[in-house]
């Protein structure tokens, strides 16, 4: 069974804007036949048990896509995706709200979970956007912490 | 060097970016940060924890003593919380 591989350029996109995750997925399956699994991650804003007004999510314009273009080409080298897709917002950001979509689409699932999981677990410690909280009772936002549960999610990745 | 700040880094300097001409003594990231700190407060107090600051050289990350080289861009963050 050979079957030619061709190389996938990945779709990075940082923006203000909110995103359509089931158009994004659409894209990395129409007109093809060779896609057997489509996964799509969407992070959305949560309210903090109704505390949060808005985050405001800070970003470094122009490494912030490069990081996730060299996350998405790390994410390529590992999986045999057919195509992926990263788009991660900035700007203030509601409870409810979309802040980040992965979509990896593969032959089969395997590849399409890990590499979204992979993508997801690297962009939460290496893509440079800071989350700030601002309050419902109008104190002034806080910026939110690095977890060190996130660092260690991404170790997974290194130790296998 | 075009200096970069961002997040609570930003806030505690009271800038978003800075062009300086930097001494020859000046070799790694971790020198330009001592030479700040002791130009001013605010600089000392955003760059005292040096375990939760983060370095760009061009906009790729670095350790804290990597040589700035022929950087022509640095950026000082805190850790990263997106996503």
């Amino acid at each position: 069974m050979t079957q030619q591989i061709l190389p996938v350029t990945p779709v990075v996109r940082v923006q203000l804007e909110d995103f359509d995750a089931a158009a994004e997925a659409r894209i990395l399956s129409d007109g093809r036949t060779d896609v057997g699994a489509l996964v799509s991650f969407v992070g959305l804003c949560r309210d903090e048990a109704g505390r949060l007004d808005a985050l405001e999510l800070e970003h470094y314009p122009g490494m912030a896509e490069a990081e996730l273009r060299r996350l998405a080409g790390e994410a390529l080298e590992r999986w045999p995706l057919t195509g992926l897709t990263v788009v991660h917002r900035h700007g203030k950001i509601r409870p409810g709200e979309q802040i980040v979509l992965v979509v990896a689409a593969s032959s089969h699932r395997r590849a399409a979970f890990e590499a979204s999981d992979f993508l997801m677990d690297f962009l939460k410690t290496k893509a440079p956007f800071w989350k700030k909280e601002h309050l419902k009772d109008g104190a002034d936002g806080s910026w939110v912490n690095a977890r060190s549960v996130d660092q260690k999610d991404a170790d997974r990745w290194v130790e296998q | 060097m075009q200096i970069k700040y961002f997040a609570s880094i930003r806030e505690r300097v009271g800038r978003n970016d800075e062009t300086r001409e930097l001494p020859r003594s000046i070799t790694t990231v971790a020198d330009l940060l001592d030479h700040l700190s002791a130009e001013d407060e605010s600089y000392a107090i955003a760059f005292a924890d040096r375990e939760t600051l983060r370095a760009a050289l061009d906009q790729e990350h670095v350790e804290l003593d990597a040589p700035l080289g022929a950087a022509r861009e640095i950026a000082l963050f805190p850790p990263m919380t997106g996503g």
